[in-house]
């Protein structure tokens, strides 16, 4: 009776044919599920992935393949001032950007996470910058940026703070801080809305306890709410920092790299010098560059941020 | 406060874990420790900066719409006329956009384009994602952890290769070559916020069905998909609007007016040096916006849920 249970009802031995056992096997039917999914990941990611790192070995243009031309690429871009620059500006745009959607989509939580009328409406209201293309904020920036119809510098003028209306995209330090702020503008919300989330896990009666036993506002947060969201926190820092990394639209919008490359990003450079230059090889080498800087990124966020958790003695999962 | 607290109680994920720390803190999170504070503090620390911070966030919008809306004199002569208001609003700068340019068009291609690769990625999605959680075939784990690298790669550091792989497959400047590829950046994405909604659905209502002789597409289709509606949703909104925020893959394989999308086309097609572009130009943004604006404002939960949810696995 034993083994009828646990082998099935083989009530004749070839009842369960070859293609019966194999519709029920677990690896075969996964096979089958994974394949569309893996068909797209494969041909237009991994192999993309592959094929970018050989192309920068290569010295392709625009129609025509190219021949293997080792790191030549790589040492061009190396005397290249205007490589270096767009990596000065790329870690300046990434550091600055990231560390102020982190103070401030944090500080935004905070207040978000209060007892407030309203709540669910203030944060939909919250994320619109997020939901709307970037390209079509971008341009609403662009607008609110020109150099002679602002209407930051007009109310600035008329407030009396200024006598004479600031260029800011023509400038090379205005320029940069002005794609910043809107790099800022936009990746608030995202932040504070899933930091908001993780603050809501967060027990009321933690906070109590420690209010009890006469901890101040900053004590609560830096010991109980800072600990607890940490792992939040490593997760949503580590997109941020990727994706303003590799941001490509608020620049192109807003300045195309100028004013004198004081805005070119490794990416808008990349772009410059693969699609608009036709030097495919100088371009997927600019892009190549980028892969060791954001494998930094995503190592320094995660483990980072783990190990504090590991010292808070929470199981590290 | 309920407001707060219903959405939460109504995701699935929260109903089906139930004494998960997020059910637990949303119960007794009614009042907390605010009735402490009084009035004049609370609104120095809390509804001042709270204020402050929406209004920049917002005003950009407000701008937008006000130029779209401004008569073209009033755009450029900002001592005459209040700058932040307009008396007579015109519908000109629209009615240009819709009847004399391609932007119909453009819309309609973006529409097509994200559509269509949000339903595939959905479909390869699902499949993957039940079969990573479910099926537990050999090396499910790893396949997991690969597609969430595969989240990671930008599509910055791609588009050089995918553009010779897209003229190389002929798809250059057609609307497949889109459509191939925006999966690339949806399907890692909503593959894993699906496998974490189908964590969610009980083993034992799989193994009833594998009993009952279901197969396992019966069991896909009839059991774990309706229980799953908010999760799908989630991920539609989540991926269209992806889709429609893209730019960098179509700036780059798309060459022909007709055939681009709303943000590449307003980028190229409208910045013409005239000085009075500003209002075709806002009007464009305001257009190519409201449709995203008005999905989400009914699908807020969701959208949070697929934000908050993808975040958290």
């Amino acid at each position: 009776m034993a083994d009828v249970t646990l082998n099935g009802t083989p009530t004749t031995p070839r009842a369960r044919s070859a293609w019966q056992r194999l519709k029920v096997n677990r690896n075969w039917l996964g096979l089958w599920f994974m394949l569309p999914a893996m068909a797209f990941l494969v041909l237009f990611l991994a192999y993309p992935l592959g094929l970018g790192v050989w192309i920068s070995f290569t010295d392709a243009r625009i129609g025509r393949g190219g021949a293997f031309v080792g790191l030549e690429n790589y040492e061009w871009l190396w005397d290249d001032s205007v490589f270096w620059l767009s990596v000065f500006n790329t870690l300046l745009y990434t550091t600055v950007a990231s560390a102020i959607k982190f103070a401030v989509g944090l500080y935004l939580a905070l207040l978000l996470n209060e007892n407030l009328p309203f709540k669910a409406i203030l944060r939909a209201v919250v994320l619109i910058p997020f939901i709307v293309p970037t390209v079509l904020s971008a341009i609403a920036f662009w607008w609110l940026f020109d150099s002679q119809f602002s209407i930051l510098s007009w109310s600035l003028r008329k407030l009396g703070l200024i006598s004479t209306n600031i260029d800011f995209l023509g400038d090379v330090w205005n320029a940069r801080w002005s794609v910043i702020f809107a790099n800022i503008w936009r990746g608030v919300p995202f932040v504070a809305v899933t930091l908001l989330a993780g603050l809501q896990t967060v027990s009321p009666s933690l906070y109590e306890a420690a209010t009890i036993d006469g901890a101040n506002r900053w004590q609560i947060f830096r010991y109980i709410t800072y600990p607890l969201l940490t792992p939040i926190i490593a997760v949503v820092m580590t997109f941020s920092v990727l994706f303003t990394f590799t941001d490509f639209q608020l620049i192109w919008v807003l300045t195309r790299g100028g004013p004198v490359n004081a805005t070119q990003l490794m990416a808008t450079l990349s772009y410059q010098r693969a699609i608009l230059g036709g030097h495919l090889g100088e371009g997927a080498a600019i892009s190549t560059a980028m892969i060791p800087f954001l494998l930094a990124a995503i190592l320094i966020s995660w483990f980072g941020l783990q190990r504090r958790k590991w010292q808070h003695g929470e199981n590290n999962d | 406060m309920t407001d707060a607290i219903v959405p939460k109680v109504a995701d699935p994920k929260t109903v089906l874990h139930g004494s998960s720390p997020s059910s637990v803190a949303a119960a007794d999170h009614s009042e907390g420790m605010s009735y402490l504070e009084r009035l004049p503090k609370r609104l120095v620390t809390l509804y001042l900066p709270l204020a402050i911070i929406l209004v920049v966030l917002l005003f950009p919008f407000y701008w937008m719409a006000l130029t779209a809306i401004k008569p073209d004199e009033q755009l450029l002569n900002l001592e005459k006329f209040n700058p932040f208001w307009t008396w007579n609003p015109t519908l000109k700068h629209i009615q240009k956009l819709l009847f004399e340019t391609y932007y119909p068009l453009w819309l309609w291609n973006t529409m097509l384009v994200a559509v269509c690769a949000t339903v595939l990625s959905i479909i390869a999605s699902v499949l993957a994602a039940y079969a990573i959680v479910r099926l537990r075939y050999r090396g499910a784990q790893w396949i997991g952890g690969a597609i969430f690298l595969a989240y990671l790669v930008p599509p910055s550091i791609l588009f050089i290769p995918l553009s010779s792989v897209v003229f190389q497959y002929g798809l250059f400047d057609t609307p497949f070559a889109l459509i191939l590829t925006y999966p690339t950046i949806l399907i890692p994405f909503s593959t894993w916020l699906l496998m974490g909604y189908f964590k969610t659905i009980p083993f034992e209502l799989e193994e009833c069905a594998l009993i009952d002789g279901a197969s396992r597409w019966q069991i896909l289709t009839k059991i774990v998909l309706p229980l799953s509606i908010p999760g799908l949703i989630s991920a539609f909104i989540f991926c269209f609007t992806l889709c429609w925020n893209e730019f960098i893959y179509a700036l780059t394989f798309l060459s022909s007016t007709q055939n681009k999308t709303v943000p590449v086309a307003i980028v190229n097609e409208f910045v013409d040096g005239d000085i009075y572009r500003w209002g075709s130009l806002m009007a464009g943004a305001l257009v190519g916006s409201l449709p995203l604006v008005v999905l989400y404002a009914f699908f807020v939960e969701h959208y949070v849920s697929a934000m908050t949810g993808a975040v958290k696995e």
